[in-house]
Order: structure tokens, then C-alpha cells, then sequence
């Protein structure tokens, strides 16, 4: 460290610090900033000077005080003891930080990012001779009773394995295999570094044709979402944006959550931390905790370790990716982030772009999203990442930078809505503007898990939501009382599907997550109604008859009438719907008031 | 070792250069003399030996010779004792009632430090605060940040001294309560209005006033809310009281940033506000909050104007996305009459989710506020349709409607001034007021909650 190339602080200007002095930093390259070695990142090199961003907050310090590099670009340390865990934007342990300093996070607490003393229980898997290469599988840690840590090969070692430790317990710095290329050797331990810029390699990619799926029923049906896929959450506040990421963290069924927090409100990173130990992931029976990590950089922290955090999170995802796991990243709000941008970039003095964005928030976009994929590892797995970003548009206006350039890089947009949301209607994704392009490649999935019929009954849902968005516009002008009949009766199924079916109660028991199969089930008793009433309808029988005899509301409440475990109610339901319409037809028809088609 | 600086390298609004500074840092405090009277400073930026300075108290009257400056090396700082209580200062926290400087306990940097999300506590403790349409809809908890966002004309200084009057803030334990007052730009009057509430509803003892009005420097604004909510997490963190902080008007403030931004530059964003808003408005909001280990607490009502009534103009929409919900006030009701003017749709809570129902509120409290939204929602239908064709040519149903929003409006969104209600009667008039509705359109209500509260209404004194 002693050689390591020195500068001393020549201008500072919020997080931003111009550097002179002997010139020897690297684009990129992780430096330590003042006498309280503040950790910062070199963003720009010139003749003369270097720009770092400090990721803490510079006051107090002074033009002169040492800037030091550390040779190695910003990387995030990756093992065992990730899972479970919180830490702020460049992987620094929060709970451990809050044991050091208290309430407050203080400036330059440098602390190591993984719990250095904990011991683990491994497993060896290799033996001396075997001929190991990148993210082969040298050993397996239980990091939580619901994830199995695999231990691999970093990427770019290849070798002979010569020498390998026993089963047992070892802290995360005891070299476990050692590997023998050519003349080097290298000793793996249960780390390995990686810089967060950059994408990890993996084998090749695979076509994204499983779904996310995530319990929720307009995603599911209407708007699905691939393993591997990207999507972007837009709204307004107040529309419900963290909520539904909580609900996808909490219930989407992917091994493993990384949920970024990226300068939103500490509150939120609070409510996770104390919901999710207490939840129940219902496919393993294990607490959600135990398969989620926190990355927590809340409004109030720097602006630097901000921009940072998203990086993070994502190289975390791919470690987990590479193991064979599907993993999905929540970030929220990637608005924070490319804010982030600007404010570094206004800093710099870079000529800005659209509404001072700089011109090169399409590229970092583009950058984050397409390490979104589903792929195969090195070491013959398969694993996924799934990338669900928030937009905070300014104003609740979509055609800002920030949602028109991500909506270029993704390929499922769930447009949540102001509207919706002032009624009260979560989740408040609008099923006019928003869409999923990889219904196409789920199709085959859907056909094969939920039913044969699936799709039909998807398009015939999204067609009754259609035309009641065009009868809407009609009612407006004229109220709804003009309408023909057959028309009524689809404002009437329309709103049986927005408030039975589009409509989630995320703080109902059962009705918070819903299995695909009651998904479809629930759809075709909708679809199956309208069926039974449009022939009554085109018999002469007005819409309000058969409104009044309960039909629709029966159908409204069987969200929560009827559990999740309980597949066989639906065929009940149905034939109480039909027998209803049944007995209202033979009414009609012993009194001699059907037209006879 | 007290260098002073004579003479000033360039001036601009309410910036100043200095050239030849040596060992400064960044966020230093520096004292300016000009002629007979000190003014104070901050550096905002460093350029080798350059150092820019926003001088709190305005550029007026200095020139680029009739100036020398003082390093204070250190930053801005509060001092902070219990004496606080009961005292008047200005915005840099400097006492203005002429009863004495302040005997620090402590002092503390105003910039404060960010709290460690894993050591805050999540509220969740309902605050009554005796308005319907913020205790049935849009619920105050205690550790929250709940804007008001208003615009001029509208009553907003009267609704949030009605909430301190009313706001249960003494809880069971000894804890005891604080008002920490930060007005930014307002009018004396205002001011005024607001310290002779304190005075009439007997609290002016607990609260601590710091007052930058209208007519006092632009930039010593900025630092105003910090100072305040310095002494709240004074109070609320180490002496465990319950601190209510109002804080208005956080349009001025946000002005008062801009104005230093175009002054030293910058590259604007929106509107001419600086690309950083959003984190400077957070740094100022997120200070709100409960934290592990301590009794006390920080809720925040900031106050803002909407300019032209606009709700996506830069200031109220980046304080949504920061704060915990909004109320939102509406000058057509105001028009009617109804005061507070609350508009419910815009209007909410996040935290109220956690904070109201069995074991906080009652048991129907959720169920009743969903509906309601869901059915004044609809009303705003109904009443666009009747405004195309005529109130007579209404469906039944939607003639209900009307009469639901009407009623809802007058009886239930106004209330008086002086009118304390309990949770209880709120929750009661909102079923009154859902009975006036066939039970058919109440699709927000579940079964069981229609059956003992809906059907209710004979043995409780009849309906409108």
C-alpha cells in the first residue's frame, strides 16, 4: 500500500473532488479520500487532475489531505453471509454499523463487508486431482435453512485441484482448496471479489419462456413476467409502487430476493426488515428473510453510494445466479438512481441532455437492464435474473427521460395509475397502457400449467376490459342507462373483473398471494357467467334482473369466500351461477316474456 | 492562528469568492465584517484556494474591498439545552426574544447524520387528532412526515393549528410532548397568528419558534429547517418527547435553494430547481421518525404552497415521493364553504395501514375508509355525468350518489374549528353516510362488517 499512487484534495464541491498531485489513479479505481479515508471512486481522469465521487459526505474536509488509491476498482465481496442481511449502497454492513455507532451513521466507518468471525459449516466437494475451472462447484455452505451457499471457482482460475481441506467449520477467510495452474497457485477460500461495474460471465444464454410467477393476478394473467426477464414499474406517488415491490419481493417465485432500496424512504427498508422474518415463503415453509438481501440506500444517505447501490445489488444477483438459483432484483426507484446521475454529472459540468439528465443515461439503462437474463453457468446450471425496476416519473408524467429510456430496455411495463389509485384499487396497474412482451414465449408454459385454454380465456378477459375502456368514454357523455343490453352486460362482467379479479387485497390472508391454478379458475368463473348471462341477455332479459338476483357479487367476493386450497368450490360456484340464471330464464319463459331468437 | 482575509474576489446574489484561503474546509463556517457588523458564511465549495461562500445574511452593501473574513473552523452548529423550550430565534437558531443567549448542553452539527434504517422503529402509533378526513382517511401516526400541500388563500395555517391544539400528542408515559415551529418566508403575520395559538391553547412553553420571514435573508433559509430539526432530535432522541415539527413553507425554501443554485451556475433541472432537490428535500424530511431504544419521536407536518395549484409542480411532487402521503387542500371546496378543504382522493397516509384497525382504531376503521374513498371516487363520476346531461336524467342509484357526496362533504369532510372528534364518532358518521347507499354498491365492505355495522343504523339514532 505504500506505493499505491497518492494525490492530495485540490477542490471539493458537495460529493464531487477534484484530485492533484502525482498522477497515477485509474479510471474507476476505489480510493480513500482524507485523513478519514472516505471511500470514493475515480470518475474522471485528465491531465492534470482527478475527479472522485466520495460515497460519504464530505464536510469538514480540506484542500491538501491525502487521497489515496487501493489499485482495485469498487468490488463487493461475495460469500457466505449475504443472505439475511442489510447493507447500504456499497455493501457495508448496516447491523453492524448500527452496533458501532448507534442511531446515526457516522462518516468513514470502514468495516469489513462479510462477518469475518462467523464460522461455517462446509462441505468440500472437490478432491486433490480433479481438474477444476471457472464456477465449478468446490464446496456448499447452508448459509440459511432455505438457501444452500454453492462456493465456486472465480471466474478466470483454472487448474488442478492439489490440496483441499476437510469437512468442517472455517471463517471465510481459511483457504479451503488450493488450485494449481501452471506454476501459480491459487487458494480459494469461501470469498471472491467482483467489481460491481461489471457483468459476471456465464455460459450462454437461454430463451425466457418461464414465468415469473408472482401470485398476483393482473401480473400473472395479464401482464406476465419472465425468469430472467426485465420489468419496469412506473407511477406517480401515492400509486403503490413500493407496495406492489413488496408484494412481488414477498410472493414472487424466485429463489432468491435482492431488493435494492435506492434512495427511497428509510421507513420502507424498516418495514421489510421487520415483515419479512415474519412471513412464511409459501413454497418453502422457511421465514422470507432467510432468502432476502437488503440493499438499504435511503434518500438521506450519499448521493454517490446511491448510484453505487444498484450495481451492487445486481452483482449480488448474479453470484446467486451462477450458483443455479433463480433470483429477481427489485429496485426502487432506478428514478433515484438516474437522479444520481445527474447530480454527480451537474457536478462535473457535463452539458446535460433531457431536463438535465446526462446524455448518457440511456447507456447505464440499457447497462443495468440487459444484466437481466436467464442463462447457463459455467458449471451446467441454469439460473436467472429478473430485473423489476421502479420509475418515479416527475410530475406522474410518463413521458419523462428517465420512464421513456427504460421502457426501451424492458419488455413488461406495469403503468400504475393515479385514478385507480384514488379509488382505492391496488394494485393500481392499468391494464389499458400497460403490457407484457413475453406473453408470447410464456403461452407454451400456460398452456401446459394452468390450462389448455388459458390463453383464449386471457384474450377474452383483456377484449370485455377493452371495449368497457371504449363504452366508458360513451357513458361519460350519456350516462349508461341509453346502452343497449348487451352492452350493459358488459360494463356489468367488466367491473365484476376489475373488482373480483384485477383487484388484490394485499393485506388479506389469502387473497395477498393466489396460486396460478385459482387464478384460472377464477377467470373462467367470470368468463363462464358472462356466457350463462348473455344468453339470457339475447333471450330479452334486462341486466338488472339478473343484477339483482346476487350473480355478479357472489362473484366479487369469491376472492375471499373461497381459500386457496380449495379448487373444488369453484365447480360449486358455477353451478350456483348457472342454476340462478337457469331459474330467472324458466321465470321468464313461463310467463311468455323471451324474444325466441 | 485566526487568519483573516482581507477583500473579496468576486460577488454574485448571495455568493462571494475568496481567493488565498488556506486550510479550509468544506462546509466551514466563516465570519464576515463589513464595516461595524458581522455577518456569517458557509463555504459550499473549494477550488484550491478559491472559496465560495453563501453569506446567510446577504451580499447587501459589501463591496470587493470593505470586507474581512474570518475561518470559525467548524460547521454550522446548534446549540442545544432544554432551555430551547419556550425561546424565539431566528433562522440560524440564534435567539431573537432577547432573553439571552442559549447555555449549551451540547452542540451539534445541523446537517445532522442519516439515521441507520436498521435502527429505526417502524410507527405505528395512531395520533387522534380530532379531524374526520384525517383521522378516518388519511391518519396521522406518530413518527410520521404528513405534508400539507395547499396553496395561498386556502386555510392551511389554521388546519395544522387545529391539529396541534387537538393532536394527542402526551401519551400514558412521562415522555412529555414538544412543538418545534420553523417558519421560512412567511409573513410576520403569520408568524404572529401562529405564536398566539401556542399562547391560547397553553403550550407556548413547549415550543421552540424559529422564524426566517418574508422579509428576512433569502439564504439563511436554507439552513432553518436543519437548525430546527436539530433541536427536535435534540428533544425526541435524548430527552425522549414527542416532538411535533411544522415546518412552513416549503415552496419558500425550495426557492431560496434555487436561487443559490442559479447564482453559483449550476446546471437546472426542472423548473430552474437544482438537479438535487429531490436529496436536499430529503435530507430535511427523512429526519422524521422513531428510532430503537428511544421513547421519543419526530412527526413532521411541513407546509407547502402549490404554485397555481399544481400538484406535479417540482416542490409538492418530490416531497410526495419522499413523505409518507400528503393532504392535499382544494380551493372548490374551500369555495363551498367546507372547511378543511381536504381533498380525500389525493389525500393519504402510507403508514396509516399498519396504524389503524383492531387494536389501534377499531375493527371496521379500514373497511370503512376504502369504502368511502371507493364511493366519493364514484361521486366524482356521477357528477361529471350529471354536469353533461342534467341531475334529473340521473339513474336512481346515481341520484343516491349525489346525495352521498353532498352529505359527505357537509357533514363529514367539514367539521368547525373548534370541533374535537373522536375516532368513534368519525367511524360512526362514515357509516351514517355509507347508509345513505344501497348495500349493493358497497363492494369495498366485507360480509361480516356490512352485517354489524351497516345494518345497525335504528339502534343508533337513525340516519340523515
Amino acid at each position: 500500500m505504500e506505493r499505491a499512487s497518492q494525490g492530495i484534495i485540490y477542490g471539493i464541491n458537495g460529493p464531487v473532488v477534484k484530485v492533484r498531485g502525482k498522477q497515477a489513479f485509474q479510471m474507476l479505481e476505489m480510493v480513500l479520500v482524507g485523513h478519514d479515508r472516505l471511500i470514493g471512486e475515480v470518475i474522471r481522469v485528465l491531465e492534470d487532475e482527478t475527479i472522485v465521487q466520495v460515497y460519504e459526505n464530505t464536510t469538514g474536509l480540506k484542500p491538501g489531505e491525502p487521497v489515496v488509491s487501493t489499485g482495485k476498482p469498487l468490488t463487493v465481496k461475495l460469500g457466505p453471509g449475504i443472505m439475511g442481511n442489510i447493507f447500504d449502497g456499497i455493501e457495508r454492513p448496516l447491523t453492524r454499523i448500527a452496533d458501532n455507532t448507534g442511531i446515526f451513521i457516522k462518516r468513514g466507518s470502514i468495516m469489513d463487508n462479510l462477518d469475518r468471525e462467523k464460522l461455517w459449516e462446509v462441505k468440500i466437494l472437490v478432491r486433490p486431482g480433479d481438474h477444476v475451472k471457472q464456477g465449478d462447484i468446490i464446496a456448499e455452505v447452508k448459509e440459511t435453512e432455505s438457501v444452500n451457499h454453492k462456493i465456486m471457482v472465480p471466474p478466470n482460475v483454472e487448474g488442478e485441484v492439489i490440496e483441499t481441506a476437510d469437512d468442517g467449520l472455517y471463517n471465510i477467510d481459511q483457504v479451503i482448496v488450493k488450485v494449481k495452474e501452471g506454476r501459480d497457485i491459487y487458494n480459494l477460500t469461501l470469498v471472491q471479489e467482483w467489481p460491481v461495474r461489471e457483468p459476471r460471465p456465464y455460459c450462454h444464454r437461454l430463451p425466457l419462456n418461464i414465468p415469473l410467477i408472482t401470485g398476483q393476478r393482473v401480473i400473472d394473467i395479464l401482464f406476465p413476467m419472465a425468469k430472467g426477464g426485465a420489468a419496469a414499474i412506473p407511477g406517480g406517488f401515492g400509486t403503490g409502487k413500493t407496495l406492489t415491490q413488496h408484494q412481488l419481493a414477498k410472493w414472487a417465485n424466485a429463489d432468491i430476493i435482492v431488493y435494492v432500496g435506492c434512495g427511497e424512504r428509510g421507513n420502507e427498508i424498516t418495514e421489510v426488515l421487520e415483515d419479512f422474518p415474519k412471513l412464511i415463503d409459501p413454497r418453502s415453509g422457511r421465514p422470507l428473510m432467510e432468502r432476502t438481501v437488503l440493499i438499504g440506500n435511503t434518500s438521506n444517505m450519499p448521493v454517490a453510494a446511491r448510484e453505487a447501490s444498484i450495481y451492487t445489488g445486481i452483482t449480488i444477483a448474479e453470484y446467486y445466479r451462477d450458483m443455479g438459483y433463480d433470483v429477481a432484483i427489485m429496485a426502487d426507484s432506478t428514478s433515484r438512481w438516474a437522479e444520481a446521475l445527474r447530480e454527480i454529472s451537474g457536478r462535473l459540468e457535463e452539458m446535460p441532455a433531457e431536463e438535465g439528465f446526462p446524455a448518457y443515461l440511456p447507456s447505464r439503462l440499457s447497462e443495468f437492464y440487459e444484466r437481466a437474463g436467464r442463462v447457463e453457468n459455467f458449471n451446467g446450471t441454469t439460473g436467472s435474473v429478473s430485473i423489476i425496476g421502479a420509475v418515479s416519473p416527475q410530475g406522474g408524467d410518463f413521458s419523462e427521460p428517465v420512464t421513456q429510456n427504460t421502457k426501451r430496455f424492458i419488455r413488461c411495463f406495469w403503468a400504475l395509475d393515479k385514478a385507480l389509485a384514488y379509488t382505492r384499487h391496488y394494485p393500481a396497474i392499468n391494464w389499458i397502457n400497460s403490457y407484457s412482451e413475453y406473453s408470447d414465449q410464456l403461452e407454451g408454459w400456460y398452456r401446459e400449467n394452468a390450462s389448455p385454454e388459458f390463453m383464449d380465456r386471457k384474450t377474452e378477459i383483456s377484449r370485455i376490459l377493452q371495449e368497457e375502456g371504449k363504452l366508458l368514454d360513451i357513458v361519460k357523455l350519456i350516462g349508461s342507462d341509453i346502452l343497449p343490453e348487451e352492452q350493459k352486460l358488459v360494463l356489468e362482467i367488466a367491473k365484476v373483473i376489475r373488482q373480483g379479479f384485477l383487484q388484490q387485497n394485499a393485506y388479506h390472508e389469502q387473497d395477498t398471494y393466489v396460486p396460478i391454478q385459482k387464478q384460472y379458475l377464477m377467470m373462467d368463473s367470470i368468463l363462464r357467467a358472462h356466457a350463462g348471462a348473455s344468453r339470457l341477455v339475447a333471450l330479452g332479459i334486462p341486466v338488472s334482473v339478473i343484477r339483482k338476483s346476487g350473480v355478479f357479487e357472489e362473484l366479487i367476493k369469491m376472492k375471499y369466500n373461497i381459500s386457496n386450497d380449495d379448487p373444488d368450490a369453484f365447480e360449486k360456484l358455477n353451478s350456483k351461477t348457472e342454476s340462478i340464471l337457469n331459474e330467472i330464464e324458466s321465470d321468464y319463459r313461463a310467463s311468455g316474456r323471451v324474444n325466441e331468437v | 492562528m485566526n487568519i483573516e482575509y482581507m477583500g473579496l474576489k468576486e460577488i454574485s446574489g448571495p455568493l462571494v469568492v475568496i481567493d488565498g484561503v488556506k486550510d479550509a474546509s468544506f462546509e466551514e463556517m466563516v465570519e464576515i465584517t463589513v464595516g461595524k457588523n458581522k455577518r456569517l458564511g458557509r463555504i459550499i465549495q473549494i477550488e484550491g484556494e478559491l472559496c465560495v461562500i453563501q453569506v446567510f445574511e446577504g451580499t447587501r452593501g459589501i463591496s470587493l474591498e470593505n470586507t474581512h473574513t474570518r475561518l470559525l473552523g467548524k460547521p454550522l452548529k446548534m446549540p442545544l439545552s432544554m432551555e430551547l423550550l419556550g425561546r424565539v430565534l431566528d433562522g440560524k437558531g440564534r435567539p431573537v426574544d432577547g432573553l439571552g443567549e442559549i447555555y449549551p448542553e451540547i452542540t451539534r452539527d445541523i446537517n445532522g447524520e442519516p439515521i441507520n434504517p436498521v435502527m429505526r422503529e417502524y410507527p405505528r402509533n395512531f395520533i387522534q387528532t380530532g379531524i374526520s378526513s384525517i383521522d378516518g382517511l388519511a391518519t396521522l401516526i406518530r413518527g410520521q412526515k404528513l405534508p400539507v400541500f395547499s396553496d395561498s388563500g386556502l386555510p392551511h395555517n389554521q388546519l395544522a393549528v387545529q391539529i396541534v391544539r387537538q393532536a394527542k400528542i402526551e401519551d400514558d408515559d412521562e415522555a412529555g410532548f414538544a412543538i418545534v415551529f420553523a417558519a421560512m418566508g412567511v409573513k410576520h403575520d403569520v408568524a404572529e397568528y401562529f405564536r398566539e395559538s401556542f399562547q391560547t391553547s397553553g403550550v407556548l412553553d413547549r415550543v421552540v419558534m424559529f422564524l426566517n420571514l418574508a422579509n428576512d435573508p433569502v439564504v439563511e433559509r436554507i439552513v432553518t429547517p436543519r437548525c430546527a430539526l436539530t433541536a427536535a432530535e435534540y428533544l425526541a432522541y435524548e430527552k425522549n418527547m414527542h416532538v411535533l415539527v411544522i415546518m412552513t413553507d416549503m415552496t419558500a425554501y425550495a426557492e431560496a435553494l434555487r436561487e443559490i443554485s442559479s447564482s453559483k451556475g449550476e446546471i437546472p433541472s426542472r423548473k430552474g430547481y437544482p438537479g438535487y432537490l429531490y436529496s436536499d428535500l430529503a435530507s430535511i424530511y427523512e429526519r422524521a421518525g422513531m428510532v430503537k431504544g428511544c421513547r421519543g419521536s419526530i412527526t413532521q407536518i411541513p407546509i407547502l404552497t402549490m404554485p397555481n395549484d399544481d400538484i406535479t409542480h417540482p416542490v409538492p411532487d418530490l416531497t410526495g415521493y419522499i413523505t409518507e402521503g400528503q393532504i392535499v387542500l382544494d380551493r372548490s371546496l374551500s369555495a363551498k364553504g367546507i372547511y378543511p378543504p381536504i381533498n380525500i382522493l389525493p389525500s393519504l397516509s402510507r403508514l396509516m395501514k399498519d396504524g389503524i384497525g383492531k387494536g389501534y382504531t377499531r375493527e371496521d376503521h379500514p373497511e370503512v375508509a376504502n369504502q368511502l374513498f371507493a364511493s366519493y371516487a364514484k361521486v366524482q363520476e356521477v357528477k361529471a355525468l350529471a354536469s353533461v346531461i342534467g341531475e334529473e336524467e340521473l339513474s336512481e342509484t346515481d341520484r343516491m350518489y349525489m346525495n352521498f357526496g353532498r352529505e359527505f362533504e357537509e357533514k363529514f369532510i367539514a367539521q368547525d374549528f373548534s370541533e374535537n372528534r373522536s375516532i368513534t364518532d368519525t367511524l360512526d358518521l362514515g357509516w351514517k353516510l355509507l347508509r345513505l347507499l344501497p348495500v349493493s354498491e358497497l363492494d369495498r365492505l366485507s360480509p361480516k362488517t356490512v352485517e354489524k355495522y351497516y345494518t345497525r343504523s335504528d339502534s343508533e339514532g337513525g340516519d340523515f
